[in-house]
This record gives C-alpha cells, sequence and structure tokens, in this order.
C-alpha cells in the first residue's frame, strides 16, 4: 500500500496539504490588518485524502461502498448475508467507537476485513479510511465496504473516497427517518430497507419511507432486504456486481 | 457531533493561511455554513470558541453566513431558495440542481 500511494498525503499531520499555498512568494510586509479572500471547502483536506483513497480503489480495480445507517440497522448482519451468497469477493473496513466485534464477524466469514475504533469520534473521515486500507490486502478484492460509525448524522459530512452511498434504514427505526435525517438520506445512491421480515409487527410503511426519500433524492435506488431470510439479497448481490462492473 | 472535527479542519487552514502571509495572528474569521450541510451552526461556534484558544485565531471574532438552500431547475431554468427539503422545481416539478447551500466554506480571513 505505502509502496503504492508513497504516503504522500500524510493522515492528520496536514504536513503535505495542497491548500492554495504562497509559500514561494511570502509577504513579509505584513504589519498592518489585511482581509485575504479564501473560499476553501472547510473539508478540502478531507476531500483532497478522499480523491486519493479513490484513486487507490481504482488503481485496485475495486468498487467502494460506504455503509452509512443508525447503530444496529443491520449492517454487519448485511456482510455477512453478501459473503454466505457469494458471488463478490469482499474485503471490510470497520468504524466502530470501541471493540473488534465486527471485524471479527467478517472474518469468521472468510473475509478479509480491519478494524478502525475511533475512540470518541462519531464519524469516520477519509484519512482513518486510508489508515485502514495500509492494514488491509485489497488486491482482488470486487469490492471493499467501509462501515461507518453507526449513525445518521455525522458520517453524512465526510466524503471517505469511496464510489457508492448506501444507508440503511431497518424496520424498527420508522419511516419517518428520511425526513427526520435529511442529510444522510439525500447522500444516499442506495437505500436499503432492512429487517423486512418485521413489516408485520410494526407500522412502517414501506412506500412512504421511500416517497420522503425520493423528496430529498429523487435519483435513489431502494432494495428491500431481509438479511437473515436472505430476501433481497440476490438482487443487493446483482447489483454491486453490475456497478463493479461499471468501474 | 462532529463539529469538533471541523473546527479542527477549520484551525488548521487559518494557520496555513497565515503562515502563507506571514501573518502572526487571525482576528476574524468567515465561513459560510449550508443549511444542508449537516452542521449545527450555533454548535459550530461553540466548537470553534473553545478550540482557538492558544492557536493562531486566540480572540478572533467567528462569522458564520447562514446559507439558504439555492436549486436551479433542470427544466425551467429558474433559481430558487428551497424551503423544504423537497428536490424538486416549486415552479415546474422539475428536476434541480443544488447551486449552494451543501457545504462548508471558509470564506474570508482577516489578519496581521
Amino acid at each position: 500500500m505505502c509502496k503504492d500511494c508513497g504516503c504522500t498525503i500524510a493522515p492528520h499531520t496536514h504536513e503535505h496539504s495542497h491548500s492554495h499555498s504562497h509559500e514561494e512568494h511570502p509577504n513579509p510586509q505584513l504589519n498592518d490588518p489585511k482581509t485575504i479572500e479564501v473560499i476553501t471547502k472547510i473539508l478540502d483536506v478531507n476531500d483532497t485524502q478522499a480523491a486519493h483513497n479513490r484513486e487507490h480503489f481504482e488503481k485496485h480495480g475495486a468498487l467502494a461502498v460506504n455503509l452509512m445507517s443508525s447503530p444496529g440497522s443491520g449492517k454487519t448482519t448485511l456482510l455477512e448475508a453478501t459473503i454466505d451468497h457469494g458471488g463478490i469477493k469482499l474485503g471490510v473496513i470497520e468504524g466502530d467507537l470501541e471493540t473488534n466485534q465486527d471485524a471479527d464477524r467478517i472474518k469468521a466469514k472468510g473475509a478479509v476485513a480491519h478494524q478502525i475504533t475511533t475512540g470518541q469520534a462519531c464519524h469516520l473521515d477519509a484519512h482513518m479510511v486510508h489508515d485502514g486500507l495500509h492494514h488491509m490486502p485489497i488486491d482482488g478484492l470486487d469490492v471493499v465496504f467501509v462501515e461507518n460509525v453507526g449513525n445518521l448524522v455525522c458520517p453524512a459530512s465526510y466524503d471517505v473516497g469511496t464510489h457508492l452511498n448506501v444507508v440503511l434504514l431497518s424496520v424498527p427505526e420508522g419511516d419517518d427517518k428520511p425526513a427526520k435525517y435529511p442529510v444522510m438520506f439525500r447522500a444516499a445512491d442506495v437505500l436499503l430497507i432492512t429487517k423486512c421480515d418485521l413489516l408485520p409487527y410494526f407500522d412502517f410503511d414501506v412506500e412512504k419511507a421511500i416517497k420522503e426519500t425520493r423528496k430529498l433524492n429523487p435519483k435513489v435506488d431502494v432494495i428491500e432486504i431481509d438479511s437473515k431470510s436472505g430476501q433481497g439479497i440476490d438482487k443487493w448481490v446483482s447489483y454491486l456486481q453490475m456497478k463493479k462492473a461499471l468501474r | 457531533m462532529h463539529e469538533f472535527s471541523i473546527v479542527q479542519d477549520l484551525l488548521y487552514m487559518c494557520e496555513k493561511n497565515a503562515k502563507d502571509n506571514s501573518a502572526t495572528k487571525v482576528t476574524k474569521v468567515e465561513v459560510k455554513i449550508g443549511k444542508l450541510s449537516g452542521v449545527e451552526p450555533h454548535l459550530l461556534q461553540i466548537a470553534f470558541d473553545t478550540f482557538k484558544e492558544k492557536t493562531i485565531c486566540d480572540g478572533a471574532e467567528f462569522c458564520i453566513h447562514h446559507q439558504d438552500l439555492v436549486v436551479r431547475c433542470t427544466m425551467c431554468g429558474k433559481e430558487t431558495i428551497l424551503e423544504k427539503n423537497t428536490f424538486a422545481c416549486p415552479h415546474c416539478d422539475g428536476a434541480v440542481e443544488v447551486l449552494d447551500g451543501e457545504d462548508m466554506y471558509l470564506m474570508k480571513l482577516e489578519m496581521e
């Protein structure tokens, strides 16, 4: 990995930022107050790192997918079901505040995984994902998943360098979540409605959830899934294979 | 609550710009925060005031411009400020492209 990228974009030290530098022409006469127009995205450094991560994935021919949702909506269970289904060689970068449990679950299924524990941080950023890539061989993988920290708010603000944002909404959470968390559902390329086996027991209106999400995001694709019974997994895997083929 | 992380990136950017301009102090920081950027402006203010101490921005004024969601219709071409989070043209229901209001920008720095 290091050999590939040379790691010229250092994590969080920011030493190699590309930000609009005027170092070659410093202004030693700046004794008076001065106002400068900057107009740069605040997350510019993250976005630069994200673009670099994307180049990595592309170089290795892997489709990269950012999985985002509330805690407990079934991200890891979906990945287990995806591995069990077969047809895709996948690896996972796991993000959680604490424990290696999710990475251990993926490894137990025979796929490669690396756990990032963020401590108190509520999201993964592009630097953390880059660090994670150093710990995981991605050669020969079809799809690399970034399983983000369970949170419907913060991860939506960070490009981690993936190609697709997949957002899970589980039936027990309620069909009102897209309207309540617009930034996240607007960021979704695909909405997965998970735990669909529980539909008979909850007042979850699938049509309403889809309608509310499409108000925010008219182009979003939707797949209804139940990872335990395998409902929708065929469609999900076909979708990933199609996206991978188009990269 | 990722406002603290965002402020760290912002402070880094202020330091970098100050250094590039041989300034020793930043006195005012102006940012533009989109309505749908996923960041709560008053939390950003608190985070900035907390983290600016002992940095080049110590004592700096923090000025937040709230940016509405501005879209342009791909059908009728009209530009509109979206009041609700329904991404369709209020005039003709056409598909819209977002012109502003989804990002966070550092706009201006005053330094000495």
